[in-house]
């Protein structure tokens, strides 16, 4: 087997350079969305955004133009369903988002639509335009240089909000940056993994390091390069198996998870052993 | 500094009419009447939802005052959560949390100065934790952790801390610490607000609020907390000890149920 081989085809090059880029975004910056219980809002985002990446392709606009409106209004729909109090914002959520996914589905099931809905859903990862990786690029720019000047604000609220607050942090201007970064980052890695498996590479990485490093710099760090190295590993697995390019992807960075969780529970089974009690 | 007139001595804290709601709505606090000089300490006591939290709130500003006035003077009053509370799982090392103090100077976006770094030490050394520095602030004990916090507000050089119920669930000899830590921050002139459920320690404070959804009394421990007082601060909730003659100060437990587990 050669290991050079995806390298050789302009189209893997480009499919391995954006699976890099969000990897390594996206790895980091899903420490803080783990931290900040945002999981579920975020695969909420990124399902109810199926419906905007639709109509993109329906009128042939840029779909980074599509998940960005798709997100906007995935958020909007979230918000509003939540505000009836009755219902409770877990279930509200569900049934928005349930929603929204089926009207993405309906738009993309028309004979007119060109794009084919599982592109959308599962992410072709190999047929990443130009404009595609220069988004991804400008999103690991930009985004990398707001997390490392909201470092400080995001660990003092993360710690103790009504601390950080007694600081001069402002808890809410550094949750809704937060949110702002979860937006980007889902229109842009929407393209590369479709609606369906665009949370992998956001909570992959986090899970696998997390508890597993001692400063949230570090476990950064390292989940970058999990998500990176992940990314690489789907698209070469699918290279070499003829799979799915955006599933082989995802399926690399849940594995990568699945590790996590299994040293660290190696790692709790061995400290624990020569003292049963502690 | 607002208050400082003459000989008398700089208010820290000064609440007028206040009164505090969630969202607006019915006050969650309200009458609240009290003034504390720098240097002196403040007991707060009362039931579980009666309103000792939402005080602190409102003096670190983040719930405004329905009505009347309440001023904090010397700069950001420093919160001290109840540690148990915060994020233990937070991967973050004491030095760590100490250097969140200097998030006060502003400059959040960049990396925490030598300066900062060496203030977080020096605090940590003031509280007794130097050797502690690199521990994961979630492991350390109940105590140390309080500790921890009070070397943030140390970084922070807060002239007022409010601490929320920072005995709750520390070993008695890590309490002691803490006291005898309480009584060097008063001697610098800082002023403490401590919440507590534990009406005999009130006693050592200098001055006792009383709180029970609006201020029920305030003054000398020696004198303010008589039976009546505590019966309308924790309803049924309190267990008369000792009686100094009627209209006298008591001594008394509260039995409510803790919200955490200790």
């Amino acid at each position: 087997m050669d290991l050079l081989e995806p390298l050789q085809s302009g189209i893997e090059r480009r499919a391995l350079a954006e699976v890099v880029m969000l990897g390594a975004f996206c790895g980091a910056f899903g420490c803080w969305v783990t931290t900040f219980r945002l999981s579920y809002p975020a695969e909420s985002l990124a399902h109810g955004l199926l419906p905007g990446l639709v109509l993109a392709a329906l009128a042939g606009l840029p779909l980074l133009l599509g998940g960005v409106a798709g997100v906007a209004v995935a958020a909007l729909a979230v918000w509003v369903a939540g505000r009836d109090g009755r219902v409770g914002s877990d279930t509200a959520t569900a049934v928005a988002v349930t929603g929204l996914l089926g009207l993405g589905s309906l738009l993309a099931l028309t004979p007119a639509a060109p794009a084919r809905l599982e592109e959308l859903l599962f992410g072709d990862p190999l047929g990443v335009t130009d404009g595609d990786l220069a988004a991804a690029a400008a999103l690991a720019l930009v985004g990398g240089a707001a997390l490392v000047a909201l470092h400080r604000p995001l660990a003092a609220v993360a710690l103790d909000a009504t601390g950080a607050r007694a600081l001069g942090v402002r808890p809410g201007l550094v949750r809704l940056a937060l949110l702002g970064l979860l937006a980007a980052a889902l229109a842009v890695a929407v393209q590369g993994l479709g609606s369906l498996l665009v949370l992998a590479v956001l909570i992959g990485p986090a899970v696998a390091v997390r508890g597993l490093f001692s400063t949230p710099a570090r476990a950064m760090v390292a989940a970058a390069a999990v998500g990176a190295l992940a990314g690489v590993a789907g698209i070469y697995a699918s290279s070499w198996l003829g799979t799915a390019a955006g599933a082989s992807v995802a399926l690399a960075l849940c594995g990568a998870a699945a590790l996590g969780a299994l040293l660290r529970w190696l790692a709790g089974r061995s400290r624990a052993a020569p003292s049963p009690s502690a | 500094m607002p208050g400082a007139l003459g000989g008398l001595v700089t208010a820290a804290v000064t609440a007028e009419g206040l009164a505090v709601s969630y969202g607006g709505g019915r006050p969650a606090l309200e009458e609240v009447e009290f003034e504390l000089a720098a240097g002196s300490s403040l007991c707060v006591l009362g039931p579980n939802g009666g309103g000792k939290t939402t005080l602190f709130r409102a003096l670190t500003g983040e719930l405004p005052a329905l009505r009347g006035t309440v001023a904090v003077a010397g700069g950001r009053p420093a919160y001290l959560a109840q540690t148990e509370r915060t994020r233990l799982d937070f991967p973050v090392s004491a030095l760590d949390v100490a250097l969140m103090g200097s998030l006060a100077n502003g400059r959040w976006w960049l990396p925490a100065r030598r300066s900062d770094r060496d203030a977080a030490r020096a605090a940590l050394d003031r509280v007794g934790l130097a050797d502690r520095a690199s521990d994961r602030f979630g492991e350390l004990s109940g105590g140390q952790r309080q500790r921890v916090l009070i070397a943030r507000a140390l970084v922070q050089d807060a002239r007022v801390l409010l601490l929320d119920e920072p005995l709750a669930g520390v070993d008695p000899a890590s309490g002691e610490r803490i006291e005898r830590l309480f009584g060097e921050l008063r001697d610098e002139g800082r002023a403490l607000l401590v919440s507590t459920h534990d009406v005999e320690s009130a006693r050592a404070f200098d001055r006792v609020l009383c709180l029970n959804g609006a201020q029920i009394a305030f003054g000398d421990p020696a004198t303010a907390l008589t039976r009546d007082v505590l019966e309308r601060t924790y309803g049924g909730e309190i267990v008369v000890l000792e009686e100094d003659g009627p209209g006298g100060a008591v001594r008394a437990v509260t039995v409510q149920h803790h919200h955490h587990d200790h």
